[in-house]
């Protein structure tokens, strides 16, 4: 029996599913987690991400509250976000 | 290795996604880390491991023809990534194929002439399992600044004086550097080697921030 912990990955591993979703790198992009307060890259957050799932939920890797959800059937993404207060993302149009 | 016509480069430690399609429509998908430096070439090499049981890996390891053609995504990712601009100290921790977004990283600090200290904390099997190992036996040869460390979990040959244990506490704080000098730590495996290691670097007093994580989950795939 694989364990739940054994079956985790970073958000890193989404970071294919969600540039079909976002115009930015959402795995390099810092977000608040709404239960806990705590701030970190997407990449850096636990993803349940399996091969034939049917999508993808990302939880805070401090409290393992769910951030982000997203589901793929039926042609459509659905994409569940009330688990982030905020995500800043590089504003790659700004002089660096 | 992978020929992609218009690939628009890649950053060291990126992977790609890998679709194969079923004569019936089923698809699968796999990610693949990047081994190949970035730079001009259009030519990408992944390294991939077999799992007998797996969906996608027989199938590349095994039927796989030089001339077949497949579907990619990529390159993606921009978390765990490294770049000669961070610097280091830089402290690299693989188990198995984990190696392969790390030789990236290794393949972009020779290629680009670094000397960011960097020490490459390694577990294999077996000596066979190791992946690699004369690239980066040469590498070491040239001094400039890159130390590997070897452990083997099974089997090790006669004479070896090296560490024959899986990655604990003891061996983290032995190879690598304090806390104070704040190295940047990537660490790519099995799920259950990236957590041990990355929980035990946060108590010896690791910045978590500066700690990288790719685990790999229980197979791959």
């Amino acid at each position: 029996m694989i364990s739940d912990q054994e079956l985790r990955l970073d958000g890193n591993a989404a970071a294919g599913l969600l540039q079909e979703l976002f115009v930015h790198e959402i795995t390099a992009a810092r977000g608040a987690c709404a239960s806990c307060g705590a701030v970190g890259e997407m990449g850096a957050q636990h993803l349940y991400m399996f091969p034939l799932s049917p999508g993808a939920v990302l939880r805070c890797a401090a409290c393992e509250s769910v951030l982000l959800v997203v589901v793929r059937a039926e042609g459509r993404f659905r994409m569940g976000l009330r688990g982030l207060v905020w995500l800043e993302m590089q504003d790659t149009s700004a002089a660096s | 290795m992978l020929s992609v016509p218009g690939w628009p480069g890649h950053r060291a430690g990126q992977h790609v996604d890998v679709r194969l399609t079923a004569d019936d429509g089923y698809q699968a998908e796999r990610s693949y880390s990047i081994a190949s430096a970035p730079g001009a070439d259009e030519r990408l090499a992944l390294t991939v491991e077999r799992l007998d049981d797996g969906e996608v890996s027989p199938y590349l390891t095994g039927e796989l023809r030089a001339g077949d053609q497949l579907e990619l995504r990529g390159p993606i990712g921009g978390y765990f990534v490294w770049d000669v601009p961070l610097g280091g100290p830089l402290l690299l921790v693989a188990g198995g194929s984990g190696i392969c977004p790390l030789m990236a990283m290794l393949r972009l600090r020779q290629s680009a002439g670094s000397t960011v200290p960097t020490r490459l904390l390694y577990s294999s099997r077996s000596l066979e399992d190791i992946i690699y190992r004369t690239e980066l036996d040469a590498v070491v040869a040239t001094q400039n600044g890159l130390e590997v460390i070897h452990t083997l979990t099974r089997a090790h040959p006669e004479g070896w004086s090296g560490y024959q244990r899986r990655i604990d506490t003891e061996m983290l704080r032995a190879v690598a550097w304090p806390p104070g000098e704040r190295p940047l730590i990537f660490v790519c495996g099995p799920t259950p080697l990236v957590e041990s290691v990355a929980d035990a670097l946060v108590n010896l007093g690791h910045e978590p921030a500066r700690i990288k994580t790719e685990r790999f989950g229980p197979t791959g795939g």
